[in-house]
């Protein structure tokens, strides 16, 4: 059914033969391996130049018969699988160390081992594919689109059950007669011309302004966007998976059967402490009862930017980026005094750290939002604010 | 075809036994003064013969399975090589006598104080240890006797019914070869290490039996056709078809080999690792390396032009050198086991190329002697000479 329908638009639109063109080679068909073996030794031993043999499968010894050259192109392949291998080098690096290096089981950003199966990949397809590609350009004499051979009963034959040879009609030795007297005397099933296809299209000056032609082209467009969406769609829709929202897990602040005491949620072991919670102890006290302990952070760069950051987040809305109490929320909350007041000056770091986490007077307690240590950093930030308003003499001499 | 059968030099046999005594002698000597590094040492022999020979019947059976024709003219060189199986079984006597010595899972007292030895008890322990290797060997050995005969047979009358009996005998052995093969390797090599385990080692191990097995059936092909002990009319594209086999093969092992060490290396579980870290510390690392370069980089560089595989003054010299990869293969495979830390080369280790080369002269010149070094009256013979690319 098909077959017959393809045949039918050969007919009418492919018109494969007869052909009009010049003569592009003289054919022949022969019927076994041995025969062509035969047929290609006497026409390379006759000084042909420009034939090719075309057969349904490999013919052990060909190359030999045909008198070829040793072909170039494993240097093809394997200048294309290199650069595969570099290529696929060069991405996999590129990707790893410079755009978006991660660590994946603990191995280095760029490991060889990892990437090994990746290059091997890319040297596989880039050598098959250039192959093919070259394979395609050769036969085809690229920018043509078509070997002349195409659509003729010659090349039906020879990829289906029969053995072809051809010799061009460019080749210096050709002589019409001569080559068919040669295909004869070989013993040749059947010799063909075959002519260069020339393609008529007819009286349309532009064949894109065709109403057919752009009549066909809508339908076609039209019918295919309908077919996918009812296929996609309907025929083989599917519903989202929904399995990763309903587990079989417990909620927080909900019942559970699970537990003895219905309760979700697990307390902590008794006394635990979670970690960067430690209570402070002197919570709600005043001033005076504060055991004075020492900052127990270094003062170094990377603990005074931290202390910078967390009090231009924290502190300096009220007390100012310089403590002097010049806020940016002056008018809508009360302005706090200057931190550089003798008062403060005078106040060792535990009462500044009992400050931040206790709170005083409408200072709210910052203990929530500020970690243990992020406070600490910020009385040492403290401690340079206050000297940079105050420094003595000796911090303008050069070392 | 021309062929005329014509005998095997006796210096073959006469070079060979010398050499075989020197080889003997020295493994002897290293048995009185290191016995546990000879054992060791001995095991390396065997597995060595083991590839040889039962690759080489790998490879006749491969060729009535794919029904090849341009491998039948080297069949018979193929077949005598595989003339090694039956001595295996003589040689594996002693290798049980120094069980005790290779395999640690043999030590009771380890044994009982380690879970995961116990858990792996049933499959190693002596007794089912013996019969594993027993079974392998008898049916090696009978497939040889087998596979041979009927191809003996038909150089007398050229009956293609010997060709078709040894089709299905090849397609009998071929799944059982899988499983052998894979018993051996687990059996006389994995279990050196009875802690580790990889399941690619079978497949590992056959791949270089494969290449070994192709090296030995070339060089020794190049030397008989050389000498004029091979049909004339045997071209160099046969030759060009057993050097491209021993290429791929060879890529085959190599990817073999990385596939094993990349799962290992990737996962970095420390029940595996702990295997590649004993074969990378110290100068094992060189020995890991020149593993590398010897057996694949070199080679595939080498062999992966056409020029070379057409030529066979440069198979006959490739040919050695894989054979010296695969037995650097197996050294890197069972001797990290002996020597931790460092690997190491003796006098002892000399018995080897003595023994090998030795033992595989006197065999073959024992086994061709009374047969056609070619197939002569095999149905695919005239089609395997007339083999063109």
């Amino acid at each position: 059914m098909i077959g017959k329908i393809l045949k039918k638009f050969d007919e009418k639109f492919l018109k494969s033969e007869p052909r009009t063109g010049e003569l592009y080679a003289v054919a022949a068909l022969f019927d076994t391996p041995d025969q062509i073996i035969n047929a290609a030794e006497k026409v390379s031993g006759s000084g042909y130049k420009k034939f090719d043999v075309l057969t349904p499968y490999p013919v052990h010894g060909m190359d030999g018969a045909m008198n070829l050259k040793p072909t170039g192109i494993g240097w093809v392949g394997l200048i294309a699988g290199m650069s595969g291998t570099f290529l696929a080098f060069l991405m996999i690096w590129w990707m790893v160390e410079i755009n978006y290096p991660n660590i994946f089981g603990g191995k280095p950003y760029f490991n060889l081992t990892a990437s090994i199966p990746i290059m091997f990949e890319l040297t596989v397809l880039l050598s098959a594919l250039t192959l093919v590609g070259s394979l395609i350009t050769l036969f085809l004499k690229l920018p043509a689109n078509a070997n002349p051979l195409m659509d003729t009963d010659f090349i039906k034959r020879v990829t289906s059950d029969k053995f072809g040879i051809y010799i061009e009609a460019k080749d210096a030795k050709f002589k019409f007669e001569e080559v068919n007297a040669l295909f004869a005397e070989l013993g040749s099933s059947k010799v063909s011309n075959i002519h260069e296809a020339v393609y008529d299209i007819g009286d349309t000056n532009n064949p894109l302004l065709n109403i057919k032609f752009i009549g066909v082209l809508l339908g076609t467009t039209a019918s295919v966007v309908v077919i996918t969406y009812f296929v996609l769609n309907v025929l083989l829709f599917l519903p989202p998976f929904d399995w990763m929202q309903r587990q079989p897990k417990v909620l927080p602040q909900t019942q559970s059967e699970f537990f003895k005491d219905g309760y979700s949620m697990r307390k902590p072991v008794e006394g635990t402490v979670a970690r960067g919670f430690m209570p402070y102890e002197f919570n709600g006290m005043p001033d005076s009862m504060v055991v004075i302990t020492p900052n127990p952070l270094p003062v170094t760069k990377k603990v005074l930017d931290l202390g910078k950051k967390r009090y231009d987040t924290y502190c300096s809305p009220c007390h100012g980026y310089y403590g002097k109490g010049d806020s940016r929320l002056r008018g809508q909350f009360p302005v706090p005094p200057t931190l550089h007041s003798v008062k403060v000056a005078n106040w060792k770091d535990a009462n500044i750290y009992h400050v931040i986490t206790n709170g005083q007077n409408t200072m709210p307690s910052y203990a929530s939002s500020i970690s243990r240590d992020d406070r600490w950093a910020i009385v040492h930030y403290l401690r340079v604010l206050q000297r940079s308003t105050n420094a003595p003499e000796s911090d303008f001499e050069t070392k | 075809m021309d062929y005329i059968k014509k005998q095997l030099p006796d210096s073959l046999a006469k070079t060979g036994g010398i050499m075989l005594a020197v080889g003997v002698i020295i493994l002897v000597m290293a048995f009185i003064f290191t016995p546990e590094r000879a054992f060791f040492d001995y095991l390396w022999i065997y597995l060595f013969m083991v590839s040889i020979s039962v690759g080489s019947l790998a490879l006749v059976a491969l060729e009535y399975l794919v029904g090849a024709t341009w491998s039948t003219p080297f069949r018979r060189i193929t077949e005598i090589l595989a003339s090694m199986t039956p001595v295996l079984i003589i040689l594996a006597i002693p290798l049980f006598f120094g069980m005790h010595d290779l395999f640690h899972w043999t030590h009771t007292e380890v044994v009982e104080n380690d879970a995961i030895l116990t858990a792996k008890s049933p499959y190693l322990n002596v007794e089912f240890f013996i019969a594993r290797t027993a079974f392998c060997l008898l049916l090696w050995v009978m497939f040889y006797f087998l596979l041979t005969r009927n191809s003996e047979k038909q150089d007398l009358d050229g009956d293609p019914k010997y060709t078709k009996r040894n089709v299905t005998l090849s397609t009998i052995f071929a799944p059982l070869f899988v499983v052998t093969i894979t018993i051996a390797a687990i059996d006389w090599a994995m279990s050196l290490e009875p802690h580790w385990f990889s399941t690619i080692f079978g497949v590992y191990y056959f791949a270089g039996t494969i290449v070994a097995a192709l090296a030995a059936t070339t060089y020794a092909s190049v030397k008989l056709k050389e000498g004029g002990y091979l049909d004339k009319s045997l071209g160099d594209d046969s030759f060009y078809s057993l050097g491209t086999l021993m290429f791929g093969f060879n890529v085959f092992w190599a990817y073999i080999a990385f596939s094993q060490f990349i799962l290992i290396w990737y996962a970095d579980l420390p029940e595996e690792t702990f295997w590649l870290i004993h074969r990378w510390e110290g100068s094992w690392k060189f020995v890991s390396l020149a593993l590398l370069f010897f057996h694949f980089v070199f080679p595939f560089l080498i062999l992966v032009g056409r020029n070379i595989k057409t030529n066979i003054r440069a198979l006959k010299w490739m040919a050695p050198w894989m054979l010296a990869a695969h037995a650097l293969d197996l050294y890197w495979l069972i001797f990290p086991t002996l020597f931790r830390g460092n690997a190491s080369i003796g006098w002892q280790e000399l018995s080897f190329p003595f023994i090998i080369i030795g033992l595989s002269m006197v065999v073959f010149k024992l086994s061709a002697g009374r047969k056609n070094l070619m197939a002569v009256k095999d149905p695919k013979m005239q089609m395997g000479l007339d083999f063109h690319l």
